[in-house]
């Protein structure tokens, strides 16, 4: 009984530090698996409260399937990314800072776009 | 019957078909994949070219002009978040303490758990209560997850029709054809080793939900992961004879309109002192809690293809291929 109550205090514990922790991760891939394994704690914790039903649905649903669809949008976001770095490149501009640079000397006709 | 590619060997690779193969090499030259007039191309870049400019100036003024906007931006921020936790845990100190009975709701927990077992013929209540008493509940469920794929659909499906530029599925394309050609053989081996106990266990736990834990939900976002988990192994090809976009929308039209009818019949006939004619079953045996057993196949065949279709619009834009 007593070693419940300490496996139920520590798992709180770290479902606190996960939370926290989804928010100072260094990267957005780093945030999801920490919510993963926030979920996965999740689980525990409401087997211990006595819910198999929701924590088989939380193990399925909450660590599986919604950390895959992040998983994908990261995905789809740095796809993005790469078309964009190949434009440039096949503009010609391999360097932002030499777009910039470029924009500022084209003159008076963009000056709309480019804000001066 | 063959339903999936397995392939152990490192060494024997599938080997694409002639079209697949100059497709293939046609996107790693990085030459042009549709056909489009060459003006449309110079017009495109045009475009992106001005769009980099403009999110080059957009940075630049975020980043000095606007430091004050930014100062103020976070402070906001923190004051409503702030006051956010305070709102909620000051709802928190309304509930009733953990373990302490709630005298307002004890008269239909103690129908519940008194009653349950005669009038579902459930052993596991929760299932009675979900797909008996609190049937119309599950039943707008299972039609927000449908009007959820619908919405995605509407989102992110793609096709020639509408997509903005010939490099929108550019790198789609080329990261489906190099993780095709080559998957890692660690993931192909872990996802055989686990697919047939997955899908068991989601057959399992789908219909033992009037037994045993579980039910329509919980086994049909576990069938809906193994499907992932192969269409992530094996490629888009193994899970495309099983479920295509015409047979995910059939199942989502025969499910949903089968819960529908049937509640709909359980609503006039057994509800309210009336006679019910659907048997009950012995308590305990597969076959009894009269309609839970096909409700939940119901839920649980809805669920799973609604997770699939989240990862395959996701992934490719479309369910089953552009056919």
């Amino acid at each position: 009984m007593a070693l419940t109550k300490i496996a139920e205090i520590i798992l709180l514990i770290l479902l606190v530090v996960c939370a926290v922790g989804v928010n100072f991760g260094k990267s957005l891939l780093q945030a999801v698996i920490i919510f993963m394994s926030y979920s996965s704690i999740m689980c525990i914790l409401w087997v211990l409260l006595e819910s198999p039903d929701l924590a088989i649905t939380e193990a399925a649903v909450g660590a599986g399937v919604s950390s895959v669809l992040f998983m994908l949008t990261l995905r789809r976001i740095h796809t993005e990314d790469l078309r964009m770095e190949a434009l440039q490149q096949e503009a010609g501009m391999s360097d932002p800072v030499q777009i910039a640079e470029a924009s500022q000397e084209e003159g008076s006709s963009e000056a709309g776009i480019t804000g001066e | 019957m063959k339903i999936f590619d397995l392939n152990f060997d490192v060494e024997e690779e599938p080997i694409p078909d002639g079209e697949d193969h100059d497709l293939l090499e046609n996107i790693m030259d990085g030459e042009e994949v549709h056909d489009s007039p060459r003006e449309k191309v110079k017009t495109e870049k045009e475009y992106y070219r001005n769009y980099v400019r403009s999110t080059q100036w957009v940075q630049k003024l975020i980043l000095t002009e606007n430091r004050g906007f930014n100062v103020f931006y976070f402070s906001v921020a923190v004051v409503s978040c702030v006051l956010l936790i305070g709102m909620l845990l000051f709802t928190i100190s309304y509930l009733p303490r953990y373990g302490v009975e709630n005298p307002e709701s004890i008269l239909v927990v103690k129908r519940y758990v008194e009653n349950g077992l005669q009038e579902t013929g459930a052993v596991n209540i929760i299932s009675g209560i979900i797909l008996d008493y609190r049937a119309f509940d599950t039943l707008g469920e299972s039609h927000v997850l449908f009007t959820a794929l619908m919405c995605v659909t509407v989102l992110l499906r793609r096709d020639s029709k509408n997509m903005r530029t010939q490099y929108e599925d550019f790198y789609t394309i080329r990261d489906e054809k190099y993780h095709e050609l080559y998957r890692e053989s660690i993931m192909k081996f872990v996802a055989a080793v686990l697919l047939p106990c997955l899908l068991l266990y989601g057959a399992y736990v789908l219909l033992n939900g009037q037994i045993s834990p579980g039910g329509g939900f919980s086994g049909g976002a576990v069938l809906g992961s193994g499907l992932i988990i192969c269409a992530a192994a094996f490629g888009f090809r193994s899970t495309d004879r099983v479920i295509t976009r015409k047979t995910a929308n059939l199942i989502a039209f025969f499910s949903l309109g089968f819960y529908s009818f049937a509640k709909g019949y359980v609503f006039f006939t057994g509800a309210n002192g009336l006679e019910n004619h659907i048997p009950k079953g012995t308590p305990g045996a597969i076959l009894s809690g009269g309609l839970i057993l096909p409700l939940d196949i119901a839920v649980g065949l809805v669920v799973a293809t609604t997770m699939f279709g989240f990862y395959s619009l996701f992934r490719r834009g479309s369910i089953g291929g552009n056919k």
